[in-house]
């Protein structure tokens, strides 16, 4: 049993259901993220671990006991908000200190834990200060030093990334994950942002509509998507109907129009159950656009004519039509990017494609 | 005119015509009060134009005034508690519910549709000899004479408290809607009970809509003639009532000013006292 376990859990609000009959486990010392866009029910499912609100049916359990009539205060966990949640009327020192105040500590113990704790968030010399005269990112490592410093039993990460800007969100990440690797808590995350997911985690919950699409490593949802939610939500896809004829030990043979006959690598189509209906799911940035004189090993190759290009930089973003479809890429650039109207070759490799179970609608 | 010019006046421009006002109606009076506190009303009932101090010697010295403007800062002061302990609960409910808060905000503004006199009126049909309390404790037979509830003390404060609420729960409110009510979760979740993560963070954080609602009703309060006019008893006249007496009833206006002026000095002290603790800033919040 894991350090939190939930187990058919459901949530509804008057007649909304925000949760339908969850259950996951998740692992001590393990890095799990809640993943899906608003409304899908992430928050909600953090609250009821937290003991915001209470689940409508199901148990919670953590360190293997029950706590759905535990109150929040007895449970023990480190919660994080977006907004940081900083007291405003406390100093740095007193806000880190506030959680220990209930716990029995000398004043020379807490002393000591809140210096120890504002080295580890590496903003030592901020005690005194008040949170308003913090930068955003600052506040942060005081909400996340605020929520450890009691050495809860889980931490609870309610987006706590996304009020800040770009770039310091990205330290943040690295920030956020050496300090729960240094302190080996288990910790649950919740965001809508699939970057933070993947970089930061140890395995992700893809939900949807309050339904959970897929648990699994970052490399596990990011390669063999489970649905085509998945597919659309972690990166960029371009999936098409197909039909899967022959399951064979090679693989899975997928039938398309243009594309012709398309081997997919078994495991990267494990929902697959046999021949029918299937849909190809192909990474935007697996599909290499080239001239067409180049020669490429290994790869399909199909003339396409690009149709609008966004450049982004170091790489473009290509919608390239082939037949009668539109597909995206997204290809480094290499001296220039392609340019619109060009007639450019577009190729991939089969064993870079998954595919899904699907009826071809 | 250089932009920078124009950019200058701008702002006396659009503030002239407030400017104006205030000053014709507020500045302007003011000072004929002043001038007026100095003069002199001779047995005639003229009154003597010239530099006399006897109106200030007269509201300084006498006990009687004092003793009054003492009662009327203990009247201000219980109104201004029961107020906050009263109005507390109810801004809290209106901030925290997930209902219609315009609509409790709406009921809670619906008094002031209703003047101020009536209102106060309206308590001499609850608490009066031939009243709703007393009909009610006569057909019970719990009293065989009806009992005179009003003009004393308690129901001027119970008319100023039915009057000056609505300040108060307006000025919590408004400090508590500024109050993230996630910052009561994060209290609890680091271990601290529901009145425990109150009394650390909503409390102290709401202390200055308190203390602006608190100065409102104190004010207000203290200012007031109309109150115990009506629901006062011969010996519950507050300050306010001496300058009505004065002025009004004996054409006095020189002792009438002078009186006025103290008032408006005490006051005044205590607002400036305010201010230096806890800064204008909040109250204007809590009117806007």
């Amino acid at each position: 049993m894991g350090a939190v376990s939930l187990t058919n859990i459901v949530k509804r609000f008057g007649s909304f259901t925000a949760v339908h009959r969850m259950s996951m486990d998740i692992p001590e010392g393990s890095f799990v993220t809640l993943l899906g866009p608003s409304g899908c029910g992430k928050t909600t499912t953090l609250r009821m671990i937290a003991g915001l609100i209470d689940p409508t049916e199901g148990e919670i359990t953590i360190k293997g006991q029950q706590v759905n009539d535990v109150p929040i205060h007895k449970r023990n966990l480190g919660l994080v908000f977006q907004n940081y949640a900083l007291f405003p009327h406390k100093t740095i020192a007193q806000n880190v200190a506030f959680g220990l105040k209930y716990r029995n500590l000398t004043k020379a113990d807490m002393d000591r834990k809140v210096r120890d704790v504002l080295d580890l968030v590496q903003l030592p010399h901020v005690a005194e200060r008040y949170p308003k005269q913090l930068s955003g990112g600052q506040q942060q490592r005081i909400a996340l030093a605020r929520a450890i410093v009691i050495e809860p039993d889980v931490l609870l990460l309610d987006e706590p990334l996304s009020a800040l800007d770009a770039n310091l969100r990205e330290d943040m990440r690295v920030e956020l994950k050496r300090i729960q690797q240094r302190i080996g808590i288990t910790t649950v995350f919740v965001t809508h942002d699939q970057s933070e997911a993947l970089a930061m985690s140890d395995r992700v919950v893809v939900m949807s509509d309050g339904r959970i699409e897929q648990i699994g490593t970052p490399e596990e949802v990011y390669n063999t998507p489970a649905s085509e939610f998945v597919s659309r939500f972690l990166g960029i896809s371009n999936i098409l109907d197909a039909t899967c004829t022959e399951l064979t030990a090679d693989g899975l043979s997928l039938e398309l129009p243009v594309f012709g006959r398309i081997t997919v690598p078994k495991d990267r189509a494990p929902h697959v159950e046999g021949p029918g209906p299937a849909k190809l799911v192909i990474r935007a940035e697996k599909l290499l656009l080239a001239d067409s004189s180049q020669a490429m090993e290994g790869r399909l190759a199909l003339d396409g004519v690009v149709e609008a290009v966004v450049y982004q930089g170091q790489a473009a973003r290509y919608f390239v039509r082939i037949g009668d479809r539109q597909l995206q890429a997204i290809n480094m650039i290499n001296e220039r990017p392609f340019q619109e109207g060009e007639t450019v070759s577009v190729r991939f490799r089969p064993r870079d494609c998954a595919a899904l179970p699907g009826a071809s609608a | 005119m250089s932009v920078e010019a124009r950019e200058r006046r701008q702002p006396w421009i659009l503030l002239s015509p407030a400017l104006t006002a205030i000053g014709l109606l507020l500045f302007v009076p003011l000072a004929f009060i002043v001038v007026y506190s100095f003069w002199l009303r001779t047995a005639s009932g003229a009154d003597q134009v010239g530099f006399y101090l006897d109106n200030w010697n007269e509201a300084l010295t006498d006990p009687f005034y004092r003793d009054i403007l003492f009662s009327t800062l203990r009247i201000a002061a219980i109104t201004t508690a029961a107020c906050a302990v009263l109005g507390y609960p109810a801004a809290y409910f209106i901030a925290r519910s997930d209902g219609n808060k315009a609509l409790l905000l709406l009921l809670l503004m619906l008094p002031f549709w209703i003047s101020y006199i009536i209102r106060t009126m309206s308590w001499i049909n609850i608490l009066g000899v031939s009243g709703a309390v007393n009909w009610v404790l006569l057909t019970l037979g719990l009293t065989s004479e009806p009992v005179q509830m009003l003009y004393n003390e308690p129901t001027v404060i119970l008319g100023l408290v039915h009057f000056l609420l609505p300040f108060m729960v307006l000025n919590v409110y408004v400090a508590l809607e500024g109050i993230d009510v996630s910052l009561e979760d994060a209290a609890c979740s680091l271990g601290s009970t529901r009145w425990q993560a109150f009394r650390e963070v909503t409390l102290p954080l709401s202390l200055p809509g308190l203390a602006a609602g608190g100065l409102l009703c104190f004010v207000l309060s203290a200012g007031t003639y109309i109150t115990p006019l009506i629901l006062g008893g011969p010996t519950d006249a507050m300050y306010a009532n001496l300058v009505f007496e004065a002025i009004i009833t004996q054409l006095n206006w020189p002792l009438g000013s002078a009186l006025s002026l103290m008032l408006l000095a005490v006051l005044g002290t205590l607002v400036l006292i305010y201010n230096h603790y806890l800064g204008m800033g909040q109250l204007m919040k809590g009117l806007g």
